[in-house]
């Protein structure tokens, strides 16, 4: 894939490359950091049809959607291929007993039989949290295994 | 002292109700403050008396301005890497464009001077105008922008090396004192230009703090400081303005143009008022006809400028198209340039005239840019159905 790389003087820097069926693509990096997604036209390579801006967080999240995040739509391909196997989200609440404590003292996989596979935070992902890693407020965590298991999960996560 | 008062409110917020025409309609507010500077001036329905002075000085402040944020613009890297790589293409820019302005002048008898000076305002275009353009029908992504942004960047430079030179001319330099004038211009621009290449960081060092006040007043004071000093070694004030703009680069520049842009837009204002307040509304019928057929020629000339940068880039004809007309729109610079010939003392019939040719290509560039596509378009269709 040759990605080109051409500068725009007093604007920054544009990167193009052409999908495997044929369609142009590329971003613009804005020098304070601002992007936009290009779309080319699907005759004429010069034309760029589609432009959206993106502030920095949206370019963040989209790079996310591309990129690491994707963990979480494998999860939920897992998910439909095992019969049996649950994966769910549970926000750590506010008012949870596990905002400020870490994953080993939840105990959840001892207690519920269930695991947790990741951490998203700020839109980031932690894949395979270890035991020390400690919860916060608003941190969303996937947990894999059977229906009553994951609810049971939920339920410690919320109340202890 | 009240009447200052009185005066100065109300052209601001003349300026300010046409900003939000201009807004409204998405068009360059250019035209419309320089319809505001004829009303207000000499023989203009609304002739101002007591805040003349304000306004002048106010006029200076805003083309060092003008000048200092085109710098702010880009890096230093970027305008030698544009030297190395478009220097054919702006070349023949320079000389397409230049050319109807100077022949112009010599069929008018207006002589040699008025000669380069015209050329000057027939060549510049627009930056601004052009970037709102670019941006407002999604071209940035195109693939013939940035052939058409390296065109500005090489007019921009040009610019540099130019009103050095229109300034030595205006002042009737002889032959000895010309040339003098010229390489003690030229030593500067090597002195600042080495200082902003090869040692910028000091300049930022100099520059950079947390509080933005200070920023603001250390950029400020700095820019009209050099340009004061570019001034005073004849090598003009908007030349010194540019060059300390290319000297800050980097995040500084980024802040610099943050803090200085709404005084820019102020002050910028303020000098095409004044441009208009020094331009006698009754001068311009008798330079409408010939502002037109220069409008004429300045769309051929840089939709053939365009058309080559983008070939050049390999783009095809639509893209060349739209890269010419891009290009069309003549705007600050152009009345930057008759406004120093004219308060020089150059030929008075070149402030109308100039004022004519920007008014009519900062509102045909834009709607042209616009009627690049569909034409583009339609002549495929005719083609294709000629051709079956």
């Amino acid at each position: 894939m040759d990605v080109e790389r051409t500068a725009l003087p007093g604007i920054g820097l544009q990167h193009v490359f052409t999908t495997a069926k044929g369609r142009r693509i590329g971003a613009i990096s804005h020098r304070d950091g601002r992007r936009d997604l290009l779309v080319y036209d699907r005759v004429d390579p010069d034309t760029c049809v589609l432009t959206v801006p993106l502030t920095v967080e949206e370019a963040n999240a989209l790079a996310e959607l591309l990129g690491s995040a994707r963990i979480v739509e494998r999860l939920t391909e897992l998910h439909r291929q095992v019969e049996g196997l649950v994966s769910s989200q549970i926000p750590i609440a506010a008012g949870s007993p596990y905002d400020g404590r870490t994953l080993g003292d939840a105990q959840i996989r001892t207690r519920t039989g269930a695991s947790i596979v990741a951490v998203v935070r700020d839109g980031n992902v932690v894949a395979s949290p270890r035991p020390d890693f400690g919860f916060q407020a608003r941190d969303i965590v996937v947990v894999v295994g059977t229906a009553e298991g994951t609810a049971a999960a939920g339920d410690v996560l919320a109340t202890g | 002292m009240t009447g200052q008062l009185i005066e100065l409110g109300a052209i601001i917020l003349a300026l300010g109700l046409l900003g939000a025409v201009s807004v409204r309609f998405s068009i360059s507010p250019i035209p419309l403050y320089l319809l505001a500077g004829l009303a207000f001036g000499s023989g203009g329905i609304l002739p101002l008396t007591t805040s003349e002075e304000f306004v002048s000085l106010g006029a200076e402040v805003g083309v060092i301005l003008l000048l200092f944020t085109l710098g702010l613009e880009y890096t230093p890297d970027e305008l030698v890497a544009t030297l190395r790589t478009s220097a054919p293409v702006g070349l023949a820019d320079l000389a397409l464009n230049a050319a109807p302005g100077a022949i112009a002048a010599i069929l008018l008898g207006w002589g040699p001077v008025a000669a380069v000076a015209l050329a000057g305002v027939t060549c510049v275009t627009s930056s601004g105008i052009t970037a709102k353009v670019i941006g407002d029908l999604g071209w940035l992504g195109n693939r013939e922008t940035p052939a058409v942004l390296s065109v500005l960047v090489f007019e921009d430079l040009a610019m540099a090396a130019y009103l050095p030179i229109l300034t030595a001319l205006l002042a009737g330099a002889g032959l000895l004192g010309g040339t003098l004038t010229l390489l003690i211009a030229a030593g500067t621009i090597s002195v600042i230009l080495f200082v902003a290449l090869r040692h910028g960081t000091i300049v930022e060092r100099f520059v950079a703090s947390p509080s933005q006040e200070v920023l603001l007043l250390k950029v400020l004071g700095l820019t009209v400081l050099v340009a004061g000093l570019a001034q005073q070694l004849q090598v003009s004030a908007a030349v010194g303005a540019f060059l300390v703009g290319i000297a800050v680069s980097g995040p500084l520049a980024h802040d610099a143009r943050q803090l200085i842009a709404p005084l820019r837009d102020l002050f910028a204002a303020v000098f095409f008022v004044f441009f208009g307040l020094h331009t006698d509304p009754t001068e311009l019928p008798p330079v409408v006809g010939i502002a037109a057929l220069l409008a004429v020629a300045g769309i051929l000339t840089k939709s053939a400028t365009g058309w080559l940068a983008a070939r050049r880039a390999g783009v095809a004809a639509t893209g060349r198209l739209r890269a010419g007309t891009a290009l069309v729109p003549r705007g600050e610079f152009n009345i930057v340039i008759a406004g120093l010939a004219v308060t020089a003392g150059g030929d008075s019939r070149l402030g109308p005239l100039a004022a004519a040719y920007v008014l009519i290509l900062a509102v045909a560039g834009p709607l042209l840019a616009r009627a690049a596509e569909p034409f583009a378009h339609a002549v495929r269709m005719r083609r294709s159905t000629a051709g079956s």
